[in-house]
């Protein structure tokens, strides 16, 4: 291991630039530590790569009998050979997007109090306790959403459904208004509660990159807003928005590849249905992880083969849309430094 | 000018009881001066938000029980909120221009959906709590396990010592295997840079979007289905490991690239190797910074349920070896206790969370108060220390200069000492 470094200097014996060479030699201690760290970046390599090998290799056999249908077909009953992500991958869109829809404001209103209208002695503390919110553990807010939310938000639904249920969204079958006999439990369990307990989950994380963001927006143009008589919302529709814009978009999907991969708090709420059931209101949610939460215990080898396709394929999906947000956020931050 | 400064003088010398400055107009009255109020918060505005919030309240509960046929507590509060912004608006745009009307409903948005979101963690942790405290007042709660306790047994029988011990067995597996290939891997990002390092670091930030429940299912595909193991907390372990490794890598590699440059140019400069570099400057510098990354990743690893589920099993009986037997955790636990009916076993999952959410507080409180400074800033005990290591190293620096020798310190392995060669002093 010797990086070479050439120099020219003054050879007297020839009055010429002659070459000389620096080297640097890596022994003893040293080498072994550059091996060492190289072994362990390898270590880690291998296993990451190999959980997505090992994905692929086992998900192959469900794959291949399946083939396209496996994206097409909304049951799931692999000992017959007829199954498919459809219900579940569009259930687990269902769900992120309503979180999504929830989390967006609540996390763009919480960064930008944070970062430009709380006083500065709770700042910090703000900042404490919204990153505490992000750790609290998922089963909580399961808990929290299945025991607290559902009986709070069912009439709600009841409110949206009666009125709103011209719009397909908020329709639910079997619910009549006019009839009172007409159950509440419909609304249990359902994408929009579900999509409510994920949305505070994904908040905290999608406010804090916005809040981080929003407080590298350049002080002189801040000022300079303020200067020319702009109130403090119009310096920040003027300033920190545009320059945050990166960092609303980046934060977004962070949080909608947390919302998908959701698991336990899904899987405590949800009643699990196998069609597309884009009736947000209405009892019968499912996604993904919650299927293979559900099914992995009594399954056959090949379900088991199935469930990893289904892994593998939000696996392929969270990647895409997380690696869609860094590169979002990295592309931000450096056109932020503008000043 | 001299003569300006001069007059000056003697006319503060003339006048000395008189304000130095007043407003033209009011030659002699000396003006009172009023105290100009630097604060953004303004009377006026203060009670228009208070109007408006008891005519949003009025106004709804009229609606609620006289004029519309709705209902819910909750329907009330956003209804309510709805014509408060609405009333706000109106109010404020009598006496403000359209962009003024706009800043101060917005203000009131943004404070709203801040508060709704403290809001919400707030009333998570006090309902889960506040359910669990039926479990939580018993001290068996703390130290039986389930073995023996049925679902109908009142809440004097059983406990969750078996999900502690569990919880506490796995993580500190977990963190046994992912600590030092963690940090080894982010020192190997930040030390070495080059197109490998680059490599592992994007498949290092690909596995950060790794959903857990497919950590617990590929460890359940490998160990258990294909190498047809028993579950078992080892495979927990590996699985929470799985999970947690890239979340420790991607922060601790964050830290350590915020370790300043010039310090550990210093070190190479006197001649320091990259490992003596790495160990006596970059790791102690950011080493706030690390115990944070470490901290937080353990508190993700502990809440996690699913990669649990999938490869511990579960059981209601305290079992302390990890590698045989099945293990449950803390989440786990939770999740079986409220999948049941029963309202004991209900109030014992509330209880088990809020041991859970104490657990994670109580990790979170620690990173905070040692991660809260970026890396080389010292706490002021720190900073004492440097600065007496560095008076002592001056002192001895000079005496060597002036040949004063020190007196020697009875040296308890003096023995041990004459048998070691002795380290030259270079002579100066």
């Amino acid at each position: 291991m010797a990086e070479r470094t050439e120099i020219l200097t003054l050879d007297p014996a020839t009055g010429q630039d002659k070459p000389r060479t620096l080297s640097t030699k890596v022994d003893g201690p040293d080498a072994a530590f550059r091996w060492i760290a190289r072994g362990g970046g390898t270590i880690v390599v291998t296993v990451m790569s190999l959980v997505g090998l090992f994905l692929l290799v086992q998900g192959f056999p469900a794959l291949q009998s399946a083939g396209f249908e496996f994206v097409t077909t909304q049951s799931w009953d692999p000992n017959s050979f007829n199954f498919g992500i459809a219900a579940v991958l569009a259930g687990t869109f269902f769900i992120a997007l309503t979180a999504i829809f929830f989390a967006l404001p609540l996390a763009l209103g919480t960064a930008l109090y944070i970062s430009e209208y709380a006083p500065i002695k709770i700042k910090s503390a703000l900042v404490s306790i919204v990153d505490l919110m992000a750790a609290v553990p998922s089963i909580v807010y399961g808990l929290w959403g299945f025991f607290f939310l559902t009986p709070l938000v069912q009439p709600v639904s009841q409110w949206l459904t009666t009125y709103l249920g011209w719009f397909p969204l908020f329709a639910v079958e079997g619910f009549d208004a006019a009839d009172p006999l007409t159950s509440p439990t419909v609304f249990a369990a359902s994408t929009f509660i579900a999509g409510i307990v994920v949305a505070l989950m994904v908040a905290p994380i999608t406010s804090s990159i916005m809040r981080e963001v929003f407080t590298q927006a350049p002080l002189g143009e801040r000022e300079g807003a303020l200067a020319l008589g702009a109130t403090r919302w119009g310096m920040i529709a003027s300033v920190v928005l545009p320059f945050g814009r990166g960092g609303i978009i980046g934060g977004t999907m962070l949080g909608l590849g947390r919302a998908l991969g959701e698991t336990i708090a899904v899987f405590l709420i949800i009643s699990p249905v196998f069609v597309i059931q884009p009736r947000i209101l209405e009892k019968g949610a499912n996604s993904i992880s919650a299927l293979i939460a559900l099914r992995y215990s009594e399954a056959s080898d090949f379900e088991i083969s199935a469930l990893m396709a289904a892994g593998l394929a939000l696996f392929v999906i969270t990647l895409i849309v997380n690696f869609g947000a860094s590169t979002v956020i990295a592309r931000s931050r450096s056109g932020s430094q503008s000043d | 000018m001299t003569d300006v400064l001069d007059h000056l003088a003697t006319e503060r010398l003339a006048k000395p009881d008189k304000p130095r400055t007043w407003v033209r107009g009011t030659p002699d009255a000396a003006p009172t001066e009023a105290r100009r109020s630097t604060s953004t918060i303004r009377a006026a505005d203060v009670i228009r938000l208070l109007g408006c919030a008891a005519a949003a309240i009025g106004l709804t509960s009229w609606l609620f029980f006289f004029a519309l046929p709705l209902q819910g507590e909750l329907g009330f509060v956003l209804v309510s909120y709805g014509i408060f912004l609405l009333l706000f608006t109106m109010l404020t745009a009598f006496d403000e221009n359209k962009p003024t009307v706009r800043d101060r409903v917005v203000a009131v948005i943004v404070q709203t959906l801040a508060f709704l979101l403290l809001l919400a963690l707030f009333s998570v942790v006090v309902y889960t709590v506040g359910r669990g405290l039926g479990a939580l007042g018993n001290l068996n709660f703390f130290t039986q396990d389930m073995g023996k306790a049925g679902p109908l047994d009142p809440l004097t029988e059983g406990g969750i010592i078996h999900a502690v011990a569990g919880t506490l067995i796995m993580i500190t597996i977990a963190l046994a295997i992912s600590i030092p290939l963690g940090l080894l891997t982010a020192v190997f990002l930040s030390e070495f840079p080059s197109r490998y390092s680059r490599f592992v670091r994007t498949i290092v930030e690909a596995m950060t979007a790794l959903p857990s429940i497919v950590a617990g299912l590929f460890i359940y595909a490998t160990i258990i289905v294909t190498l047809g193991f028993n579950r078992s907390g080892f495979a927990a372990s590996l699985a929470i490991t799985v999970m947690m490794l890239p979340i420790i890598i991607r922060s601790a590699d964050v830290v350590l690239r915020l370790v300043p440059g010039n310090l550990k140019e210093a070190a190479r400069a006197l001649g320091s190797s990259t490992w003596r570099t790495v160990w006596t400057v970059t790791l102690p510098t950011a080493r706030s910074g690390l115990t944070t990354a470490i901290i937080l990743g353990t508190a993700r690893g502990i809440g996690e349920t699913s990669p649990v589920l999938l490869t511990a099993g579960a059981t209601t009986f305290l079992n302390l070896n990890p590698l045989s037997g099945p293990m449950t955790s803390l989440p786990l636990t939770t999740f079986t206790f409220v999948k049941s009916p029963e309202l004991n076993m209900i109030s014992r999952g509330f209880g088990t969370a809020a041991v859970l959410m104490v657990l994670v507080l109580i990790l979170f409180a620690i990173a905070r108060a040692i991660g809260g400074r970026g890396p080389g800033q010292l706490t002021s005990r720190q900073q004492r220390a440097r600065t007496r290591a560095s008076t002592d190293d001056d002192y001895r620096y000079r005496a060597r200069e002036l040949g004063i020798v020190k007196p020697a310190r009875p040296n308890p392995f003096a023995g041990l000492a004459r048998l070691m060669p002795r380290r030259k002093e270079p002579s100066s």
